[in-house]
């Protein structure tokens, strides 16, 4: 539990938030990114850059990481209520995600000194990007299967084998890796290792995939016989399982261990609402058609029921039942919560719901229907919402496999 | 807390020692004198519950747990009723408690001064009361159809009074000069003649037809006044706020059943519990089931002795909305998963697909209270 004072909070809050406003940079004219995961050019990879630098250099990331890695050292209260503004002032996103909230934390937990001093302030600086190499194309939500093999050859590691949905993949300096170092374990978990990998090594060809939205964002990444140093191993050989799910607990926010910044632009009901204020329908204000104000009410609804969910999940007597149920659900019902709201949004622009990005007469550019696209990298990635279900029925309802 | 600005308005939710003991309390209570057994052999019983236990909820004080201390209650306020309605929902308790609390409410909330009103001391220790709501079919009919004539005589019917069969009391919702009124009936003042027993979908209930006219009542009887429009738009929210409770809890006690019925069952050599088209939808209904309690324990968050404010009455319609839906899915779906066996009335899911259909009309559906809510949340 923080010990920082609620006056100390609020005048902290107010610090930032003044920053905010001031330093908030301006419409760049071109798309920006919604999420990490769309980072596609390097118009849009300079512009990010070079604000999450700005937001390291005001002392607003990485606020909880030790002071000699590029930090604050101080409570990570503060990054959280810097976050918080960060979202509601609705900034850019710090990019650099698989750093700041994977990689990093990882190092800053396990790591050695000289990982620690080699890799963390470059994540925080924005200067090393980080991406991921867990998913495999024949392996999307069975991580524990992944095939990529790393064979050790004397002072090195020889890897062979594909990765994919390589976030920023062609722009990335570091590899959080997961590969194959025993195929002969009995338990196919204690084959694996994890590897802080670089990826600028002859043999790792990063090629871009273009996203349904027509852009691109993810690579496929490709070893063939890629030699990385053997130091790159983190821990030991056939721990990679137990690591890569250590990287999956930062994702709870400052507390838990990430630098913090804002990861994803969110999207509220609010801003559906807002942009339906002018739309028409059967020559009526559309949020006047009873029809669409049901629909729009069990949106509200359920956005609301996550927000509510995550209040009550604070409180003991509240949680008797199935306690992790809430934390267990939170993914799924989020993701597919959001991604009925932004179909939705599509859907009730009339005419103007078959524009895309790119025409002129798009609304808001064609945000909505990117942004419905964009969703089912939250449904699909992470664990499939299907794949959510069945761990929820069988680890919080206790249904058989 | 509330997020500012949004349309999602408040967003509190606390839950007090003291709810939390009624709710530790309340579900072993429950639990013990409510097993399934005992709520089936009262299935087709003339009162439908258990005098016993209804006396013992007296000696407990829930009848008048949410009352002021003033009038004898325990003043702990409406929002320690949601734990003991959750409780009771989830063993499918029944008996005279919720309609009692409700005319408790109502009464309290439309009255100049609670504390003069002796038969608020006398709900509050106990008897059984009941209010004379609907007038028609219609929940959202804004129109009082039963009339108190200038010369203090009754004129209309009202239906599905629930537990009218022991009510000592009745709070009858009439108009007069087109104003709302409240005129308190004793039941020995009601004819046997004027009563027609109701045959209810939910079998845990009972409830009467009644119809009021030619009866006379003394002034004295009457409640009148600003508050008594209020309190009746308070006394649906309320009503509305309870059900959903009973109903978040009876939700929960379904899915136990059904999963329990799917982790033993085998067909085709399999656990059928294995096979995703019956997994999925379970998740579903849990996720209903949590939904449900958190909306019931924000709304419960809101309440006080005043006259709700909005975001109170955006809480308790959400919290009715989700709870109807929910159970109407999980009693829907635990017939269907049980097979034939679900087909049966020897099999328990049959107790809440019924308990699901009363509960979806009381005090309006789902569609009812998001049109509603449409209006509060859209045109700000």
């Amino acid at each position: 539990m923080s010990t920082v004072s609620e006056q100390d909070k609020q005048a902290f809050r107010q610090e930032v938030s003044a920053w905010l406003q001031a330093n908030k940079p301006a419409d760049p004219g071109f798309l920006l990114p919604q999420s990490f995961m769309e980072v596609g050019s390097e118009q849009q990879l300079d512009f990010l850059r070079a604000w999450q630098h700005k937001v390291w250099n005001a002392g607003y990331l990485g606020m909880a990481w030790p002071k000699q890695y590029g930090g604050q050292g101080v409570d990570p209260v503060f990054q959280s209520i810097a976050d918080q503004e960060m979202r509601r002032q609705a900034v850019p996103i710090c990019f650099n995600v698989i750093g700041l909230g994977w990689a990093g934390p990882l190092i800053n937990d396990i790591g050695t000194e000289e990982e620690k001093a080699r890799y963390l302030k470059g994540i925080l600086t924005g200067e090393d990007i980080w991406c991921q190499g867990f998913s495999e194309p024949d392996h999307g939500s069975d991580l524990g299967n992944a095939q990529t093999r790393a064979v050790r050859d004397g002072d090195d590691y020889v890897i062979n084998g594909t990765k994919i949905w390589t976030t920023m993949g062609n722009f990335a300096k570091y590899m959080i890796l997961l590969a194959r170092t025993n195929p002969a374990a009995e338990r196919k978990y204690d084959g694996l290792s994890f590897f802080l990998a670089p990826m600028q090594v002859p043999g790792i060809d990063p090629r871009p995939i273009r996203k349904l939205t027509g852009e691109y964002g993810f690579t496929e990444t490709f070893f063939t016989d890629a030699r990385i140093p053997a130091s790159c191993l983190m821990g030991e050989e056939g721990q990679g399982w137990k690591i890569a799910m250590k990287t999956l607990q930062y994702e709870r926010g400052a507390e838990a261990g990430a630098a913090g910044g804002l990861a994803f632009v969110r999207i509220v009901i609010d801003d559906m609402i807002q942009q339906l204020a002018d739309v028409e329908r059967d020559g009526a204000p559309v949020l006047q058609d009873p029809a669409v104000r049901d629909q729009l009410v069990q949106l509200i609804m359920e956005e609301k029921a996550v927000v509510l969910g995550d209040r009550r999940a604070g409180i003991g007597p509240l949680t008797t039942d199935y306690p992790f149920s809430l934390p267990l659900s939170n993914k799924l019902r989020f993701t597919e919560s959001t991604r009925r709201m932004r179909q939705l949004a599509i859907n009730l622009q009339g005419a103007d719901g078959g524009l895309y990005v790119g025409d002129a007469d798009s609304r808001q550019g064609g945000f909505w229907q990117r942004a419905y696209l964009n969703s089912f990298s939250a449904t699909i990635g992470g664990g499939t919402s299907q794949v959510q279900a069945n761990i929820i029925a069988e680890h919080i309802l206790g249904l058989p496999k | 807390m509330s997020v500012s600005g949004s349309v999602l308005g408040s967003t509190a939710l606390s839950f007090s020692e003291d709810q939390a003991m009624v709710l530790d309390v309340a579900r072993s209570f429950c639990r013990d004198k409510s097993t399934i057994a005992a709520v089936r052999a009262l299935l087709e019983s003339e009162q439908g519950f258990d005098p016993e236990i209804w006396r013992q909820m007296v000696d407990m004080g829930w009848p008048g747990m949410a009352l002021p201390e003033a009038v004898g209650g325990s003043g702990l306020g409406i929002a320690a009723m949601v734990p003991v309605m959750e409780a009771m929902g989830r063993s499918l308790l029944g008996g005279p408690l919720l309609s009692s609390v409700l005319a408790s409410q109502l009464l309290l909330r439309a009255r100049e001064s609670p504390a003069e009103d002796a038969l608020l001391a006398t709900l509050a220790a106990g008897a059984p009361a009941t209010v004379a709501l609907l007038d028609s079919h219609d929940w959202g009919a804004s129109r009082i159809r039963c009339e108190l004539g200038a010369d203090g005589v009754l004129q209309g019917s009202k239906q599905q009074v629930m537990d009218a069969a022991v009510a000592e009391w009745f709070v009858v919702v009439a108009q007069q000069a087109g104003e709302p009124v409240l005129v308190l009936v004793a039941a020995a003042d009601v004819p046997v003649s004027a009563r027609r027993d109701h045959s209810l979908i939910d079998c845990t209930r009972r409830a009467q037809a009644i119809d009021f006219s030619a009866i006379k009542v003394a002034e004295a009887a009457v409640v009148r006044g600003p508050r008594v429009a209020s309190a009746l738009r308070d006394l649906r929210l309320l009503g509305a706020l309870l059900v959903a409770a009973e109903a978040g809890g009876s939700a929960a006690a379904c899915l136990d059943t059904t999963v329990e019925y799917l982790k033993t069952r085998k067909q085709f050599g399999k656990l059928i519990g294995s096979y995703q088209a019956l997994k999925h939808p379970c998740v579903d209904i849990l996720i209903g089931v949590d939904s449900t309690r958190s909306f019931v324990y924000h709304a419960a968050t809101l309440l006080t002795e005043d006259a709700l404010d909005r975001d109170a009455e955006i809480a308790c319609r959400m919290a009715k909305t989700q709870a109807t839906e929910t159970l109407k899915f999980a009693g829907d779906r635990a017939i269907q998963f049980h097979g034939g066996m679900g087909f049966t009335w020897e099999c328990d899911a049959q107790l809440y697909v019924r308990r699901a259909q009363w509960t979806q009309q009381a005090f309006g559906d789902a569609q009812h209270h998001r049109k509603q809510l449409a209006s509060l949340l859209l045109d700000r």
